[in-house]
């Protein structure tokens, strides 16, 4: 250890700066990326950090190559990450499905701006949730989490990887530009503090599986995730995005499509409640819940604690992760407040998420993105449902 | 009709899953030369076959990874090159092969042919030219001479094609070569020459595709664009590098042979003295 891996102590750093450090922290060592406004200084970071460090920063022609890099990377062993905005993200999106077919674990955080398209290039958005859940063609899943502070993206990248890694996919940070960044205190730990989940490695050494071979792609029954071979590590194994068997090879038959695509959503189904981080706030007597994430959710805690402040009994259920979505929790939640209110910097794509899992119309304080939503469309909101739920009661 | 051969064992057995077999390839089709190619290189190369990597990406030629008993890697469409530089920049000790056909190669991956080559990255990559899309029956491509007929060019192709090993040069590569399946000594000869050189290295091998370009140019069959290869094929000497452009059609010479061969310093990240691995 140089010391230089690690940045223990306190700082004064932006988001995009605490994304990179979390990653170093994590021992990301392969950093493939393009420049993009809102996420660039992710990048600028790494590319000062890594020579020191003995890690590559490569600058790619565009977020094609990025993604296929960082992928490539993974298949050889290294951690690796990019950082985008949403037409990068946009760019990324076939790679991300080659990245869920071959199981490799990759980090990409998304520094959302105003979309779609060109949109506003410097400014915020929240509005590339669904594309991160289904903007690659097929059915299958992925994670993704979404901080409200630089500590949070510090933590969360380090998370991302762990996840990553243990469940062979790739993890998304669906963060923003206020978050991107805001500068605030950023505390690093030592760094026999940061956790680290390993990689699944095959049981044996190659000479073991004989003839036959390793199977690369023959999922544990107890998680669904097969160990991961690397790149050089004698097994010669096959990764094709193509519909494939245990063996990896290409197979071309329907039953084998439906058991290789639903077992790549199954892993991350089964294992929801592990994936799933949320926090909470005056849960335990609200009758209107606002769920928020992100920069939004910092005005949505200031409007829930000006309402409780009216005597609204209101609560805070932020969504950490986003994708696995929280169904259960928010369907056990429906049961026990009067109604919800979802805040967020799109146009209702989490609000949809929301009455899928409630079953009828919530309310949403939605703006298109460009400008943070103030508490105050909040607090208009948990006022207005307090108001109908206690008309409802008369 | 005389009786097929079965034979139990081939010199490459080891290098070929041979559990995979029979490959996909067209009667006629010359991807399977290149292949045995670069398997014999790989046997005489003296590199360790565990240090071998294969990356491809989608075509009739980017099936060779699945063939190969490599650490193989089929990726997406165009994007070999981005994922195979992840590998080597990741594990430098590897010695990463992209085998990929033109349209994937020069066409939708064109961006990161021309940028890998600028930067002289470390890869190894053969390219098999067969001058259309085979694997979707025949479309024209960035390698369909002007005029050709293919089947998204019924009128004849209204573009020029890549000369690829000018592009090549002028993008930075340290080794451009351009050989056609008859030269299977050559290009093994060749193949195991870019292990050894450092950089961007580039092998374009002339490939015969009955089935999608020849049946619709007066090439039917394998046997006679290997005839034609004989007959025109001309080791390029002093031959100006924009003049390198191939018309099977026309009587014309095939230009093959080793057009740039230099040392510039492959690319490497910067580290700085001190760091972890520095």
């Amino acid at each position: 250890m140089s010391g230089r891996e690690v940045l223990t102590g306190r700082h004064f750093m932006n988001g995009d700066d605490a994304c990179a450090e979390g990653a170093i922290a994590a021992g990301c060592r392969f950093f493939g990326g393009y420049p993009i406004t809102p996420s660039t200084e992710v990048a600028e970071r790494f590319s000062r950090r890594m020579p020191e460090i003995g890690g590559v920063y490569m600058q790619m022609e565009d977020e094609l190559g990025s993604i296929a890099a960082v992928l490539g990377a993974s298949a050889a062993g290294a951690r690796a990450m990019t950082a985008t905005s949403g037409p990068g993200l946009s760019l990324m999106m076939e790679n991300l499905g080659l990245g869920v077919m071959l199981e490799l674990p990759c980090v990409i955080i998304d520094i959302q701006r105003g979309s779609p398209s060109t949109g506003l290039p410097t400014m915020a958005g929240q509005s590339d949730l669904m594309q991160a859940r289904w903007g690659s063609h097929g059915d299958y899943a992925i994670v993704a989490y979404a901080p409200s502070s630089p500590q949070e993206i510090f933590d969360l990248t380090i998370h991302a990887f762990n996840v990553a890694d243990r469940y062979r996919v790739p993890v998304l940070i669906l963060s923003d530009e206020v978050i991107g960044h805001m500068v605030e205190r950023v505390v690093i730990p030592e760094s026999q503090a940061i956790p680290r989940w390993e990689r699944k490695r095959p049981p044996y050494p190659p000479e073991h599986y004989g003839q036959e071979g390793f199977k690369a792609f023959e999922p544990d029954a107890s998680d669904l995730v097969p160990p991961i071979a690397h790149a050089g590590d004698g097994y010669r194994v096959h990764f094709t995005g193509l519909t494939h068997d245990p063996r990896g090879y290409p197979d071309m038959s329907a039953e084998t499509h439906h058991e290789l695509v639903t077992r790549l959503m199954e892993k991350i189904r089964r294992n929801a409640e592990d994936l799933i981080l949320l926090e909470t706030e005056y849960l335990d007597d609200a009758d209107v819940v606002v769920i928020s994430f992100g920069c939004t959710a910092r005005s949505a805690r200031r409007a829930v604690r000006d309402a409780r402040a009216e005597g609204i009994r209101a609560g805070l259920l932020r969504l950490i992760s986003i994708w696995p979505f929280p169904e259960q929790r928010i369907r056990d939640l429906a049961h026990e407040v009067k109604t919800f209110v979802v805040a967020e910097m799109n146009l209702g794509q989490i609000r949809l998420e929301v009455e899928r899992c409630v079953g009828h119309p919530v309310r949403g304080v939605h703006h298109a993105g460009g400008a943070m939503i103030h508490p105050e469309p909040i607090l208009e909101a948990l006022r207005a449902s307090a108001a109908q739920t206690a008309g409802r009661q008369k | 009709m005389t009786e097929a051969i079965v034979v139990e064992t081939h010199p490459l057995d080891r290098i070929m899953r041979s559990d995979r077999m029979p490959h996909i390839f067209c009667p006629g089709c010359g991807i399977g030369i290149a292949m045995r190619c670069y398997g014999q290189a790989i046997l005489e190369s003296g590199i360790p076959q565990d240090r071998h990597v294969v990356v491809s990406g989608i075509g009739c030629t980017g099936r060779v990874a699945g063939y190969v008993h490599l650490d193989s890697y089929h990726t997406t469409h165009g994007r070999a090159i981005p994922f195979a530089t992840g590998i080597k920049l990741a594990n430098p000790d590897l010695m990463v092969t992209v085998f990929s056909g033109d349209g994937d190669l020069a066409a939708i991956g064109g961006n990161h042919l021309i940028h890998a080559a600028r930067r002289n990255i470390d890869l190894k990559v053969i390219c098999v030219n067969n001058f259309n899309y085979g694997m979707t029956g025949g479309q024209c491509g960035p390698t369909t001479p002007t005029g050709a007929r293919a089947t998204t060019s019924p009128y004849g192709n209204p573009e020029q094609p890549f000369n690829l090993p000018y592009l090549l040069a002028a993008s930075g590569a340290n080794y451009v070569s351009r050989w056609t399946t008859l030269h299977v000594r050559q290009i093994k000869d060749e193949i195991l020459k870019i292990f050894a050189k450092p950089g961007f290295c580039f092998i374009e091998v002339l490939s015969s595709c009955p089935v999608g370009f020849g049946k619709s140019n007066h090439i039917p069959d394998g046997l006679e664009e290997m005839r034609l290869y004989r007959e025109r094929s001309v080791l390029a000497r002093d031959i100006p590098l924009d003049r390198l452009n191939i018309d099977l059609r026309e009587d014309k010479p095939i230009y093959v042979g080793n057009f740039v061969n230099r040392d510039i310093p492959a690319y490497a990240p910067p580290q700085l003295a001190g760091s972890a691995e520095a």
